[in-house]
């Protein structure tokens, strides 16, 4: 880890500028994520500007819909009663993430924010174009059992491991964005995260000094009939192999809308328009779930150890949407 | 350095020691409750570890530094002062701006009970009370923590009286080498809290409902520790003993030995196998 | 009657460990200390051309950096100076940190970095650049298997009988290949060391399973008496066969420490520790199987290969506990080794036997289906009621007990034969077993007792307490043969000012330390009785050592309470404050007309999500037969870990390789799955209490390994019950059962 100096900030519009002001610098939110990273020499920000004191952190309703500040605690976003009664995707979501502690640190923007875990990333002894554009990408030929099998280029196969966003994405959240000049501009979340393309240094559509301040989360009829399934190594504390955010809402047995995202399966949340759209209208069954699963997969192009995630996905969306249909309790009807 | 320390008491303790001493000491002469917790502690065993190695320490102290030792130039960048409240004693640090909680606490403050495992938030050997909450102290630069309340393992103890926590963990044998254990105890006394807050887990069935006071079953105390990674494979025990203090209630012990009856009962003498 | 043996004691240390108290290597305070920092080579096979500290060197509070081209070179080797005992002596051919611009491995050492803070010490280490003449390693053991030689044929087991004739004619034959990644031990504790020097005299708070060899090591490497080298390592966060060698940086640690005159403080990162010591090798495994149609077993050809490193043949003997289980005629079992680009392996929990035994057991499973015979009743129709090697007779084998009771208990006779026959409602249900074994190792090992007028004892040896919980064992023997309330008894280890003792490895540190306190203090017992002896009106006149016993600080005649002296008094006649008994004892010649071993039966339900390939562990019932258990409680706990490693083993523990690079990516705890609490369910141990006098005196046996040994096969074997595949390549991680 390079010296850095140290910037407590106390107003929003201060830590702007103090970041803006300095190409190098980073905000520093719960560091989670960043002083990990710079403990491994992958990020060097010469200043870190501490945000965490802003006042940033309320969960609050604003006519019907709800705004959840970018500095509010994971945990106290998953516990909120607002967010559990009327978001208790984005609960289940937030909580299969990470572990207590983890949860009590990282920060909501923190978390929009977190970068990839593909190994070769971590490992600045090796080649990755995230890290150091133009080195090559490690995993491309190497180990990519955990990477995409969506919308990856020949620049950077590496995934956006995080369960929050998944959630995020089916709830058509949107992340309110400080920009430098003090004013605010609103990104839709599905357009937050970028597909690597040929720069994959860049995780997402945020300039340097841009201050995410919320994540805004409109009204829906989801709330009875969602469920985040989550599938991976061990029973807690890893990341997702595949995970599934489905969201129903039904009249009678039949379909009005529908959602499905894809977690650790692309650079970002990976949403199947099409799959949902096959769904709506249709009878809430396994037959339809099935069909729709289908589309959501037959685009895939796994890579060399991770052709299983098609499969897996697919079966994921299907107990995915029939525990949504259940109440979301974590067991099918 | 004297070299012949051999591990008897040092009969000249200082002022620190003697106190420490009669800590632990206390620690024998729990009260009564506390006494059938322990069960059958070796009473005489509990605090020498801590006095001998604090009698080496102390010798160690004196150790002046050789002729020829080389040193660099003192040059702390980018330094931060942070004031804040470890167990209960303010303290004023002046310290690199990189230096996180955990190396503050081991390094810098001789508060070694927090434990550094993977130094990444992925262990939770480091965990320590913030403000009330368990957080990874390898993740939390220290210049972060001005103002904030720190609790470590050091300062979970009332005075003498263990924490019914620690004293849990001694009864169900919730550890072996010990290493995991100052986070898995920071974790386990803060998660009593977070039940009582009435927080939600990732096995939490009814989420659309806020309640307090939690009546955590095994299989949420398992996903609530799930952050705290035990190599010694203690995890039936840490599940064993937050259950009782989160239940007040004792628990079974799960191992047993074959009862000679039983062995008599399986008849095996002379029976044949291919028969069985 | 015994007051402490058999009966549940809580941890001695256990008021130090969860006050924060107990001192680990790296935590010890030490004034003027200063950092060093590893750095790692970023190739896995060829030269350093050049090496580039000049930038390094000028950052903030570098002290000195060494590298191949400045570090001291160790003494060569005087083999005559090398103690019998120390276990390592003629293997401590170990790797040498700086030594050559040779690189072996990928994030091989290849520079030290000194600074006056850590965080100073770790960013200058990233400054230091090194260029390479780069070659290809060769990292995939199994591409080369043909290359595969036995690294010592003349002390290899022959073959038993006819094995490949007898699977040629068996009526029935399974033949199947078996396969286990690498895997990291990963103890909590990171491997470190504090190191400094008073003239020619070192010391170093080490985190080691065995002081005694480290001081070994490190005195021969500077060549100085082993009395200069004081090795104190009172408190170990586990370890688990990473620390029986001394690994490098004990010796990077002093010489740094001895170069720049100062205390140095050497800690491995998480990432170090995946070449700073060693690990469970890959393993290819090869298991014919012949029976008879009533299922008895004709033949076994077990095949085995591990990797070990370009400069050192480590064999992890896989072949040896399995070729003992089963009374089969036949038996071959050839174990290889393949050399590859990769730092050298070494024990790793249960070496050897668990990985052994996950082909053999699994194998045993197959041929039960073959045969369609319940497979606890195909293991008791080939019990080995002798050793079928040498047909002695077991000191003791309770194994059979085992299988019965845990079958018992598990209810295992209520399982359907047929696959996927079981269901939890969407849960396929599938219940598996296997057999667990180890050895009952004694080493030689000495202690030192003093008994104090005061009623008073204190107890010390060089041994270790990585986890299985030695203070406390130790501690309790002490009490019962001193005739002490445990209280009154302190013990000591972890240093070499005590008395040698073996490395904690093996599962013998009870057997051998706890008998030699055992036979310590019947010498102790045996003076006092000269001495009261001595006196005309002694109660204890002409009594002979066996018919006398502690109880209460007094020395008494067996069942005779009143014939008594107390020990305070013998003293005080005698003008002693204390009496002081070093003693070494050694494992038995009687023990060679036996075989010796542990045994367990472990059987396991698991739980199988048909759609997403999920594993749980719902449900162990293992039963282990090891010898008399001096604490139960601890005990349990060992066999618990045991289970829990298991698990790991058998569902999520592997090491990635990038063969291309011959470099290892996931060095962490987050790519890195060891279990955690979630992924441990139900699990119920029960221990069938052995009388062995044969082993030692108290019958003790090992545990530490055994608890682990069954568990991966009884869960793969379960897996296959729950869903009719049988997966032979752990771990078993979902995309296996898609
Ligand atoms: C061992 C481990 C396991 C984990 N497992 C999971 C998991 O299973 N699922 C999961 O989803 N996550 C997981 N995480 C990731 C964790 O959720 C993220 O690290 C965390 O959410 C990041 O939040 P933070 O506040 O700590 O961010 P920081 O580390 O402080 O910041 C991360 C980045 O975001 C920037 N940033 C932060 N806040 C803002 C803001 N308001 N505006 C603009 N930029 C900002 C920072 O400059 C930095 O570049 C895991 C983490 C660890 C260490
Ligand atoms: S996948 Fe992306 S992050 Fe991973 S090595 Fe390739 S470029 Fe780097
Ligand atoms: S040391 Fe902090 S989580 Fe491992
Ligand atoms: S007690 Fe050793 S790691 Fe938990």
């Amino acid at each position: 880890m390079n010296s850095f100096k140290y910037t407590p900030a106390t107003e929003a519009a201060s830590a702007v500028q103090s970041v803006s002001a300095n190409p190098s610098a980073k905000f520093l939110a719960g560091g989670t994520n960043l002083i990990d990273l710079m403990k491994e020499y992958v990020e060097r920000p010469n200043e870190l500007v501490d945000i965490t004191r802003l006042n940033l952190a309320q969960i609050k309703s604003t006519g019907g819909s709800l705004s959840i500040g970018a500095l509010a605690k994971n945990t106290d976003t998953a516990n909120h009663p607002l967010v559990r009664q009327n978001y208790p995707l984005l609960t289940q979501a937030i909580l299969a993430g990470a572990s207590a502690q983890l949860r009590n640190m990282a920060t909501n923007g923190g978390n929009l924010m977190q970068r990839t875990r593909c190994q070769y990333f971590y490992d600045i002894a090796m080649p990755c174009n995230k890290r150091e554009p133009g080195t090559g990408c490690g995993a491309l030929e190497g180990l990519n059992r955990i990477h995409a099998i969506f919308g990856y280029s020949d620049k950077c196969v590496a995934t956006y491991p995080g369960d929050m966003a998944t959630a995020l994405y089916a709830l058509d959240a949107s992340v309110r964005i400080r920009k430098p000049d003090g004013r605010d501009r609103v990104v839709p979340v599905r357009e937050f995260h970028r597909l690597p393309g040929e720069a994959p240094e860049k995780d997402n559509v945020l300039q340097h000094g841009e201050l995410i301040v919320a994540i805004d989360l409109p009204k829906n009829n989801f709330a009875a009939k969602s469920y985040y399934l989550k599938v991976r190594d061990r029973a807690s504390y890893a990341f997702a192999l595949v995970s599934v955010a489905a969201a129903l809402e039904t009249s009678g047995n039949n379909i009005r809308q529908a959602r499905i995202v894809l977690g650790g399966v692309a650079h970002k949340p990976w949403r199947s328009d099409e799959a949902e759209n096959a769904l709506v209208g249709k009878p809430a069954n396994e037959e339809t779930f099935r069909q729709a699963a289908e589309i959501a997969l037959k685009d895939a192009k796994p890579l060399k150890h991770n052709g299983y995630k098609v499969e897996l996905g697919k079966r994921a969306i299907v107990l995915a949407l029939k525990r949504a249909m259940n109440g979301g309790a974590g067991k099918e009807a | 350095m004297k070299d012949e320390f051999d591990g008897e008491l040092n009969e000249e303790l200082s002022a620190d020691e003697k106190i420490l001493l009669s800590d632990f000491q206390e620690l024998t002469e729990l009260g009564d409750k506390r006494r059938k917790f322990l069960g059958q502690a070796a009473a005489g065993g509990i605090g020498i570890f801590a006095l001998q190695l604090l009698a080496r320490e102390q010798a160690l102290a004196a150790l002046e530094p050789a002729g020829g030792a080389v040193f660099a130039p003192a040059a702390e960048e980018n330094a931060v002062a942070v004031k804040l409240q470890i167990n209960g004693v303010e303290k004023t640090l002046n310290l690199d701006s990189r230096v996180s909680l955990l190396d503050a606490l081991r390094e810098r403050m001789a508060l070694t009970g927090t434990k550094k495992g993977c130094d990444q938030g992925q262990c939770g050997a480091c965990t320590v009370i913030v403000d009330g909450r368990r957080v990874l102290s390898c993740l939390t630069l220290t210049a972060a923590c001005d103002g904030k309340k720190v609790t470590t393992v050091e300062g979970l103890a009332n005075g003498e009286e263990l924490h019914p926590m620690q004293a849990a963990f001694i009864k169900h044998d919730g550890f072996q080498c010990g290493y995991c254990t100052p986070g898995q105890l920071c974790s386990a006394v803060a998660l009593l809290q977070e039940a009582k807050n009435g927080e939600a887990s990732h096995v939490t069935a009814n989420l659309r409902t806020n309640a307090r006071n939690l009546k955590l079953s095994d299989e949420e105390i398992r996903e609530r520790m799930s952050g705290n990674i035990c190599r010694c494979g203690a995890y039936p025990g840490i599940v064993a003993a937050i259950r009782e203090v989160h239940a007040g209630r004792e628990t079974a012990q799960t191992w047993r030995f074959a009862g000679e009856e039983e062995i008599a009962a399986l008849n095996l003498e002379g029976k044949s196998d291919e028969l069985v | 009657m015994a007051r402490y043996i058999g009966k549940e004691m809580s941890r001695v240390d256990g008021v130090a460990k969860v006050t924060g108290k107990a001192k680990y290597a790296a935590e010890f305070q030490v004034p003027g200390i200063a950092y060093g920092f590893i750095v790692q080579s970023t190739i896995g096979k060829g030269t350093i051309k050049s090496i580039d500290t000049a930038e390094a060197s000028r950052a903030p509070g570098v002290i000195r950096i060494y590298t191949h081209e400045n570090a001291p070179k160790p003494a060569p080797p005087k083999s005559a100076e090398l103690k019998p005992q120390t276990n390592s002596q003629e293997r401590d051919k170990s790797f040498r940190a700086l030594q050559t611009n040779r690189i072996f491995f990928n994030m091989q050492p290849i520079a030290l970095v000194l600074a006056e803070t850590f965080e100073q010490a770790r960013y200058a280490a990233r400054l230091v650049k090194a260029s390479y003449a780069e070659e290809k390693p060769m990292t995939d053991m199994e591409a080369e298997l043909k290359s595969a030689f036995m690294p010592n044929p003349q002390r290899a087991p022959k073959p038993r009988g006819n094995p490949s004739e007898a699977f040629q004619t068996a009526a029935v034959k399974i033949e199947a290949e078996y396969t286990i990644p690498v895997e990291h031990h990963n103890p909590m504790e990171p491997h470190g060391a504090i190191a400094f020097w008073e003239n020619e005299k070192l010391t170093i708070f080490d985190k080691t399973q065995g002081v005694y060899t480290v001081r070994t090591h490190l005195a021969t490497s500077f060549g100085i008496p082993e009395e200069n080298v004081s090795v104190v390592s009172p408190f170990v966060g586990g370890a688990f066969g990473s620390s029986l060698r001394p690994n490098y940086y004990p010796w990077l640690a002093s010489m740094a420490a001895r170069e720049i005159k100062r205390p140095v403080k050497l800690v491995y990162t998480r990432q170090q520790m995946y070449t700073g010591h060693g690990y469970r090798p890959q393993t290819w495994q090869k298991v014919a199987l012949g029976a008879d149609k009533n299922g008895k077993l004709t033949s076994i050809i077990h095949e085995a290969a591990n990797n070990s490193s370009t400069f050192e043949d480590y064999s992890d003997n896989t072949t040896n506990f399995p070729r003992s289980i089963y009374a089969c005629p036949n038996v071959d079992s050839p174990q290889k080794i393949v050399k590859t680009d990769m730092s050298t392996p070494c024990a790793m929990r249960a070496p050897g036997a668990v990985s052994g035994m996950f082909a053999l057991e699994c194998a045993m499973d197959e041929l039960a289906y073959s045969l369609k015979i319940d497979p606890l009743e195909l293991r008791l129709i080939n019990y080995a009621d002798v050793h079928p090697d040498s047909g002695k007779a077991f000191s003791s084998k309770a194994l059979r007990e085992c299988y019965h009771l845990a079958a018992e208990k598990f209810g295992w006779k209520n399982r359907k034969l047929e696959p996927r026959s079981m269901r939890d409602g969407r849960m396929l249900v599938g219940w598996g077993m296997a057999t667990g074994v180890w050895g009952a190792f004694q080493q030689p090992a000495s202690v030192k007792i003093t008994l104090r007028a005061d009623g008073t004892a204190y107890v010390a040896s060089g041994t270790s307490d990585i986890g299985p919980g030695t203070y406390t064992v130790i501690t309790l023997i002490a009490a019962e043969y001193l005739g002490l309330p445990a209280e009154k008894v302190k013990f000591e280890l972890g240093d070499t000012k005590f008395p040698r003792a073996p490395v904690q490895g093996g599962s013998f540190t009870t057997a051998s330390v706890g008998t030699a306190v055992y036979e310590s203090a019947q010498n102790i017992r045996q003076k006092l009785l000269d001495l009261a002896g001595k006196e005309a009106n002694s109660p204890l006149k002409a009594a002979k050592i066996d018919e006398v016993e502690f109880a209460d600080g007094k020395l008494q005649i067996k069942n005779e309470p009143a014939r008594s002296i107390s020990v305070s008094e013998i003293m005080r006649r005698n003008n002693l404050t204390e009496l002081t008994d070093i003693h070494e004892a050694k494992p038995s010649p009687e023990r060679n007309k036996y075989a010796t071993g542990a045994h367990g039966a472990q059987f396991v339900e698991v739980k199988v999500d048909p759609d997403l390939g999920i594993v749980r562990v719902t449900r162990v019932v293992e039963a282990t037969a090891c010898g008399r258990i001096m604490n139960p409680k601890t005990s349990h706990s060992q066999e618990i870990g045991g289970i829990v490693w298991g698990i790991g083993m058998a569902l999520t523990e592997a090491t990635e390789i990038d063969h291309r690079y011959g470099r290892i990516m996931n060095p962490n705890l987050q790519h890195y799955h060891v279990p955690v609490n979630a992924d441990v369910l139900e699990v119920e141990t029960m221990f069938v209490e052995e009388d062995d006098k044969i082993v030692n005196p108290l019958g003790i046996k090992g545990m530490g390994e055994l608890g682990m040994v069954g568990i991966p096969a009884a869960i793969a074997n379960a897996v296959f019950h729950a869903t009719g595949k049988r997966v032979r390549d752990l771990p078993i991680t979902p995309e296996k059962l898609l």
